[in-house]
C-alpha cells in the first residue's frame, strides 16, 4: 500500500459484471487510490476467475486465476445475490455510496434487476454510470453477444494483422476489450469530473466495437475519402523501408526502421555494405521497396549472427530506431519496464507472490500504486458494507441470514 | 458535454494525436499546436486531429509567443511528445510546470521518459516491438507482426487521457498541477491481455497463434479461427460452454436448413461435446464440413445469420464492411463536420442518449485573441 495521498482517494466505484472490458477500468483507477467494489455472487463469480487458464499451479479454482488477477489488483471483492430481492436492495444501499458504476452485462440486465441508471440516478442524482458492452446499448444488434477475441475481427483489427496473401491473424486474447476499458476511464473520469463539479450525473452508452474502430481511424477516413481499402501488409510501411521484423541468434527477431536516406545510410554502414546508400537499387524509399528481398536478405545475414537486445543496441548506437521483439518472459527482464518498475509483486493470499501490471502512465506527484492484490471472492463483505457502506450490524446480520453474501 | 469547461493545449505528434481527440470528443476545447506549414492533408492527421482547432506557431517567435503564453495560462492541460523536433523548444515539461503549477503537463514518449531506454527512438513498430504485442501476433513459426494499421499511438494516447483527467481531478481538489508521465512501450502491455501471467505463475510461454488457437483441447488439437469465406474470412471457434453449445447447435441447424452435408457434426450431441477432450483428429471431421459450408456464405450474411440465431462469432471485417454496417449507421457513429462531407469515426462516447457531434473540422484555425478565462483555469 502507497503512504503517498493518491489522486483518486475520496473516489467510490462500483463493478457489475466481469471478464475483461468491466473491470479493467476499475482496477486501472485503483492504481491511482479509487476504491473499487467488484460485485459478484458466489454462484455467479466473475468468468475470469473459473473459464480461462493460468491457473497457479495449474491448479483451478476461484482464487487462483492469473486472468481474474491481473485485471482486478487494488479491489475489493463482495458477492451480493442480485437474485434476491434482499441483494436488490443492497445494490441500492451501494448506489448511493458511489460515485461511479461501471457495467458490463448484455443491454437491458441491469434494468431487469431493478438497476438501470434511470432507478439508480433517483437515488443518488450524481451517479455516474458507465454501461459498456460489445454493441452498445441501442441499434439493430444491441442484443448481440460476444467475446472481444472475436469482435475484433469485426473491427477490422484481425483483417489489418497478417502477410498480404495469407489469413487474417488472431490478436491475443480480447484485444478490444481494452482498447474500450482504456477509452472508457477517460470518459468515466471526465463524468466524474463533471459530478463533483456541478452535481450532476451521467449515463455513458460505449460501445466496444466503436471503442476498437478509433484505433484504426485513418483507415476508415482514408477508405470515405478515396474508396481506398486498407489492407495487411506484414510489417511494410508506406514511408519506411525497411520496416520488418528481422531474425537474430536464438529465435530472436528484431524490429528496426529507417525514416530517412540518412537513417539509411547508418544502416548500411553498420550492416558492413557502406555502399547500399549509394547504390541505385537501394537509394530511394521506392527503390527499396522494389528490391526488398535483396535488402532483407544483407539485413538478416547481420542480424542472425547477434542477439536480439546486440542487434538493437548496435542500431539505437547508429541512430535507427529498433527494439528486440519482446516475448512475455522478455518483459519481465526488459530493462526499460524493469525500470518503470511494470510488473509489481504482491502477496495474494491464496497464490502467493506474484506480479501485477502497472498501467502506462503515471502521475508525478502523486504516484499510483498496485494497492494490493486481487480479491478472493467475497473476501471484504464486512469491510465494505460495514465500514465503507456503513450497515449497521444488525443491517449487516440481516443481509447476512438471508443469504445475500452466498 | 462532460469537459466543456476544460481548455487543453495540444503540442504532440502522432504518438500523443488520439489524447486531444478523446478529449475532445469528451466536449474539452482542445486547441493543437502546429509548426507553420505543417502537413494537415494525410488521413492520419485529419482523423486523430479532427474535433479540434489549430493555433499555427512558429517555434520561439516572439508574435507566436504574445498569443501562446496567455493560452497556456488559461488552459488546464498540455499534452506533449517530448523530442518531437518542431515544437520541443517551447514546449519543455519542466519549464511548463514551473511556469503554470496549476497545469496538467501529459508527457507521452515512446519508452518514457526516465529508464536506460528513455532515449531510444521508436516508432510504431518499435513500440509494437517493445511492449510484447509482435511477439503474439503472426504465424506461429513465422515473422511477428503488427496491425498494420499504427496501434501503439492508440494505446498510449488513450492512456495519457486518463493520466491528464485523473491528474485534472486531484487539480480540482488540490489546486496543484501534475505531471502526467506516458511510455508508449508501458501502455501497449496493456493490449497483451493476461499473456505474461503465463509466464509469472506457470512459466508458461504464450506465443503466435496465427490464424488457429491452441491450448484449448488437453489433446493438443488445435481449432481454427479464421475460415475463408465467399468474400473473405469468418471469425468462427468451436467453443464449449452455453454460449458454445448454443453456437454450435445453430450452425449445424443452419447447415441443415441449406443441405449442405454434415459430415460428423449430423451425429453430435452438442450438449455433451467437449472441445477440451478433442484430439486433432476429431477437430478436423468436425471442422471439414463447416468449411465447405462457410466457403459460400458471405460475410454480412454471417453477420445477419450469427445475430438472428444468438451464434457467437463475427466476419473479419474490411474498412468497407463497417462503413456500411447497419449497426454504426443506426446509433450514428461516422459523422462529418458542419459544412463539410468528410467524414469521421465520430464522439467515441455516447453521453445520457446522445453522441456529441463533432465540432470542428481538421484544421479549423483558432481565433489569436487570447480565449475568455474558464472556471477551473489557472489562478
Amino acid at each position: 500500500m502507497s503512504a503517498v495521498p493518491q489522486a483518486l482517494a475520496d473516489v467510490k466505484v462500483l463493478e457489475f459484471g466481469g471478464y475483461a472490458a468491466g473491470p479493467h477500468i476499475g482496477k486501472v483507477l485503483a492504481n491511482y487510490g479509487a476504491r473499487s467494489i467488484h460485485v459478484e455472487s458466489r454462484q455467479r463469480p466473475d468468468g475470469f476467475r473459473i473459464q480461462y487458464p493460468p491457473f497457479k499451479d495449474d491448479r483451478p479454482g476461484y482464487n487462483r486465476s492469473g486472468c481474474f488477477a491481473f485485471f482486478n489488483d487494488s479491489k475489493y471483492s463482495v458477492t451480493v445475490d442480485l437474485k434476491k430481492r434482499e441483494g436488490i436492495a443492497l445494490a441500492h444501499r451501494m448506489a448511493q455510496w458511489c460515485d461511479l458504476i461501471i457495467e458490463n452485462m448484455r443491454p437491458g440486465v441491469m434494468e431487469r434487476l431493478g438497476l438501470g441508471f434511470a432507478a439508480l440516478a433517483k437515488l443518488n442524482p450524481r451517479l455516474v454510470m458507465l454501461s459498456t458492452c460489445n454493441m452498445g446499448q441501442t441499434g439493430p444488434r444491441a442484443d448481440q453477444p460476444g467475446f472481444g477475441s472475436q469482435l475484433s475481427a469485426l473491427a477490422g483489427l484481425c483483417g489489418l494483422t497478417g502477410v498480404p496473401d495469407g489469413p487474417p491473424m488472431l490478436l491475443y486474447g480480447p484485444y478490444i476489450d481494452y482498447i474500450a476499458s482504456v477509452t472508457g476511464a477517460s470518459a468515466a473520469m471526465a463524468a466524474v469530473i463533471r459530478s463533483r463539479r456541478s452535481g450532476k450525473g451521467a449515463l455513458i452508452d460505449l460501445s466496444q466495437y466503436e471503442s476498437g474502430l478509433m484505433f484504426i481511424g485513418a483507415a476508415l477516413h482514408d477508405f470515405f475519402a478515396t474508396g481506398r481499402l486498407a489492407e495487411r501488409c506484414g510489417n511494410d510501411d508506406p514511408d519506411a523501408v525497411p520496416h520488418g521484423a528481422y531474425q537474430c541468434s536464438e529465435r530472436e527477431w528484431v524490429a528496426l526502421s529507417c525514416w530517412s536516406q540518412d537513417e539509411f545510410g547508418a544502416l548500411a554502414q553498420l550492416i558492413g555494405h557502406p555502399d547500399l546508400a549509394n547504390d541505385a537499387r537501394f537509394a530511394t524509399v521506392p527503390s527499396r521497396r522494389a528490391n526488398t528481398e535483396a535488402l532483407d536478405a544483407l539485413i538478416s545475414a547481420w542480424t542472425a549472427g547477434r542477439s536480439a537486445e546486440a542487434a538493437a543496441e548496435s542500431l539505437q548506437a547508429a541512430g535507427i530506431a529498433a527494439y528486440p521483439v519482446v516475448t512475455m518472459a522478455g518483459l519481465f527482464r526488459d530493462p526499460q519496464l524493469f525500470a518503470r518498475r511494470q510488473f509489481r509483486v504482491r502477496r495474494h493470499p491464496e497464490m502467493g507472490d506474484h506480479a501485477y501490471c502497472f498501467p502506462g502512465f503515471d502521475l508525478a506527484e502523486a504516484p499510483g500504486d498496485i494497492i494490493g492484490p486481487a480479491p478472493c471472492v467475497g473476501a471484504d463483505n464486512e469491510f465494505v458494507f460495514r465500514d465503507l457502506i456503513g450497515l449497521s450490524q444488525d443491517e449487516y446480520e440481516s443481509y447476512r441470514r438471508c443469504g445475500v453474501f452466498d | 458535454m462532460l469537459l466543456s469547461d476544460v481548455l487543453v493545449i495540444d503540442a504532440t505528434d502522432r504518438l500523443g494525436w488520439l489524447a486531444g481527440r478523446l478529449l475532445a470528443d469528451l466536449g474539452a476545447d482542445v486547441i493543437k499546436v502546429e509548426p507553420r506549414g505543417s502537413d494537415r492533408t494525410s488521413s492520419q492527421w485529419r482523423a486523430f486531429n479532427v474535433n479540434k482547432r489549430v493555433l499555427e506557431l512558429e517555434p520561439g517567435g516572439a508574435a507566436d509567443r504574445e498569443h501562446l503564453d496567455p493560452l497556456i495560462q488559461t488552459a488546464d492541460i498540455c499534452l506533449l511528445t517530448p523530442g518531437s523536433p518542431a515544437l520541443s523548444a517551447r514546449f519543455d515539461p519542466a519549464v511548463l510546470r514551473q511556469d503554470y503549477p496549476r497545469l496538467v503537463v501529459v508527457a507521452i514518449a515512446p519508452f518514457g521518459r526516465e529508464g536506460p531506454r528513455s532515449r531510444w527512438k521508436g516508432t510504431d513498430l518499435e513500440i509494437m516491438a517493445a511492449g510484447g504485442a509482435m511477439a503474439l501476433a503472426g504465424e506461429p513459426d513465422g515473422m511477428p507482426v503488427r496491425v498494420s494499421e499504427p496501434q501503439s499511438y492508440g494505446w498510449a494516447g488513450a492512456q495519457a487521457a486518463i493520466g491528464a483527467l485523473i491528474a485534472l481531478y486531484r487539480r480540482d481538489a488540490t489546486g496543484h498541477g501534475d505531471l502526467v508521465e506516458v511510455s508508449g512501450q508501458a501502455c501497449v502491455v496493456t493490449a497483451l491481455s493476461h499473456a505474461p501471467a503465463f509466464v509469472d505463475l506457470n512459466g508458461i510461454e504464450p506465443t503466435r497463434a496465427g490464424a488457429f488457437i491452441t491450448g484449448r483441447s488437453i489433446k493438443g488439437a488445435r481449432y481454427r479461427v479464421f475460415w475463408p469465406c465467399r468474400d473473405g474470412y469468418i471469425n468462427f471457434i468451436f467453443y464449449g460452454g452455453v454460449a458454445g453449445r448454443r453456437t454450435n447447435a445453430q450452425l449445424v441447424a443452419w447447415m441443415r436448413e441449406r443441405g449442405a452435408e454434415l459430415g460428423v457434426l449430423a451425429d453430435i450431441d452438442w450438449k455433451t461435446w467437449d472441445p477440451t477432450k478433442a484430439d486433432q483428429a476429431e477437430v478436423d471431421a468436425v471442422e471439414a464440413p463447416v468449411g465447405r459450408f462457410f466457403s459460400r456464405i458471405a460475410k454480412r450474411e454471417f453477420l445477419i445469420e450469427a445475430h438472428r440465431r444468438e451464434m457467437l462469432g463475427y466476419p473479419a471485417s474490411t474498412v468497407a464492411d463497417i462503413a456500411s454496417d447497419p449497426q454504426l449507421e443506426a446509433r450514428g457513429f461516422f459523422q462529418t463536420v458542419a459544412g463539410s462531407r468528410e467524414r469521421f469515426c465520430g464522439s467515441y462516447a455516447v453521453i445520457d442518449g446522445a453522441r456529441p457531434a463533432l465540432r470542428h473540422a481538421p484544421g479549423e484555425p483558432v481565433a489569436l485573441d487570447p480565449p475568455r478565462r474558464r472556471a477551473g483555469a489557472q489562478g
